[in-house]
């Protein structure tokens, strides 16, 4: 079963997740990866403001192909999550909350995630073409001259994710692949 | 000797950038077919349905199939009685590379310098090799490579004294270390033999042969087949969800090497292993 879900993402919001939960995530959601997380960082640590509020926000780790004549975004699945992991307890930390990406996280990730009641939510890599159909509006916010990994302000509906890392620190990575080999040696 | 104008390179350039793309080759169709059929559990199920869907998606609406259209990888397979006119080959080569990824809207994703990065807005250079071949034609293949599974790529300089244990040993490991990273299901290149750089070169190589082929030694034939039982005994799964599809193929490419060595490296793809080829 899916669970139904609008953002934004509270820390209520956030503890009712559990690893494994398919989801249907709707909501503004915040689109960037390496370049931009370097930047938004470099921006907190000189004590200024964000292109946005990362109050409860969820950023999707996403660089886009360019949007043909009439599309809102051109492909858009989610790109690997760990080369974020350097910036992302800082990102939690200045109040951001979901992260959506593909691909193992680092265990001071998960630590500032069960500190700061973060979601990780895993998209299905390689499916850029499914996933840019739950993309309603998209809008570049700043950083424009980072071309594909500028920063961008999604409104998506019913975009299926599924719950990686919950609030807990459980993990679907190490459960479902340790569930699979428990299931064939029976 | 038969002269070929660099500008028709560049245009079948440009014209493979899109279709490689856009269309998942259908052997690697098959293969996900395959594995779907074979799935027991709901996620893992869900999961190759979505890519399934995916690449339907993409057929239909005449878009990328994934958003990292990758680093243009092209092989030139050039006749010897070929003359190639009215330019430079390389800048022709990066001409059709730039068309293609501009007018395919495709992901610019190349960076001018590794270390001091700055994208070069138009996904070249390529990634160009040549090999001078017999004959009066040009055999092009364009390979769009994502990262998401080059970086889980590795190579190892073996002593021969390793011997096959230690290269199952290494295919293991290195699928282990990819876990969910790559994007599974993955298709894993193998290259076996040469020098350093050569064992690399045939594992990319041995990406673009389809999923349906064996090597022609079988020897290596079984080992391919064993491997990839043995990959998918890991439990990663689809999207490392867990399940009974890690990979949908392993290739081995094989060549001679030095007395004191035995080179091997793995190029790892995802399940959007995409190449296109054509001849002029």
């Amino acid at each position: 079963m899916e669970k139904r879900i609008t953002l934004p993402l509270t820390p209520a919001l956030a503890k009712t997740l559990h690893a494994g939960d398919r989801v249907l995530l709707t909501g503004t959601i915040y689109t960037s990866r390496d370049a931009g997380h370097k930047r938004m960082c470099e921006t907190l640590a000189k004590g200024e403001k964000l292109p946005f509020d990362p109050q409860n926000a969820t950023i999707y780790y996403v660089g886009p192909t360019p949007a043909k004549p009439g599309q809102v975004i051109g492909s858009a699945g989610p790109t690997t999550s760990g080369r974020m992991d350097a910036y992302a307890p800082t990102m939690m930390a200045a109040g951001a909350r979901g992260m959506i990406g593909k691909g193992a996280r680092l265990p001071a990730v998960v630590e500032a995630m069960k500190e700061h009641s973060g979601v990780y939510f895993g998209a299905i890599g390689g499916a850029g073409a499914l996933l840019a159909k739950c993309i309603k509006k998209a809008e570049m916010i700043a950083y424009e001259d980072l071309g594909a990994e500028a920063l961008r302000k999604l409104y998506v509906e019913d975009m299926p994710l599924i719950v990686i890392i919950d609030t807990e620190g459980n993990n679907l990575y190490e459960t479902g692949r340790a569930d699979y080999l428990k299931s064939t040696a029976k | 000797m038969r002269e070929i104008s660099v500008n028709e390179l560049s245009l079948v350039i440009e014209r493979l950038c899109i279709e490689a793309n856009t269309y998942l080759p259908e052997d690697v169709k098959c293969a996900i077919h395959t594995c779907r059929a074979c799935e027991d559990s709901t996620i893992a199920q869900g999961v190759l349905d979505n890519i399934i869907e995916n690449y339907e998606i993409a057929d239909r609406e005449n878009v990328p199939i994934c958003q990292d259209t990758g680093m243009a990888c092209v092989f030139l397979e050039i006749g010897q009685d070929v003359h190639l006119v009215d330019g430079d080959l390389a800048a022709a080569v990066d001409e059709g590379v730039r068309r293609g990824y501009e007018k395919g809207y495709l992901r610019k994703s190349v960076v001018g310098d590794p270390v001091r990065r700055g994208n070069t807005g138009d996904n070249t250079p390529a990634m160009l090799y040549t090999e001078i071949v017999p004959g009066d034609k040009i055999h092009v293949t364009i390979a769009p490579k994502g990262f998401g599974s080059e970086n889980m790529s590795a190579i190892r300089m073996f002593k021969p004294s390793a011997g096959i244990e230690g290269i199952k040993d290494f295919i293991l490991e290195t699928v282990e270390a990819a876990g969910p990273n790559p994007c599974p299901p993955m298709v894993i290149g193998v290259g076996i033999g040469g020098t350093f750089d050569k064992a690399a070169l045939l594992a990319k190589k041995a990406l673009l042969r389809p999923l349906n082929t064996s090597h022609p030694d079988p020897y290596y034939a079984d080992l391919e087949k064993e491997m990839l039982e043995k990959v998918n005994k890991l439990g990663i799964g689809p999207q490392g969800f867990g399940g009974k599809t890690t990979a949908l193929g392993l290739n081995i490419e094989t060549l001679p090497t030095h007395i004191a060595g035995m080179p091997c490296a793995i190029n790892i793809n995802c399940h959007v292993t995409r190449h296109k080829s054509a001849e002029i």
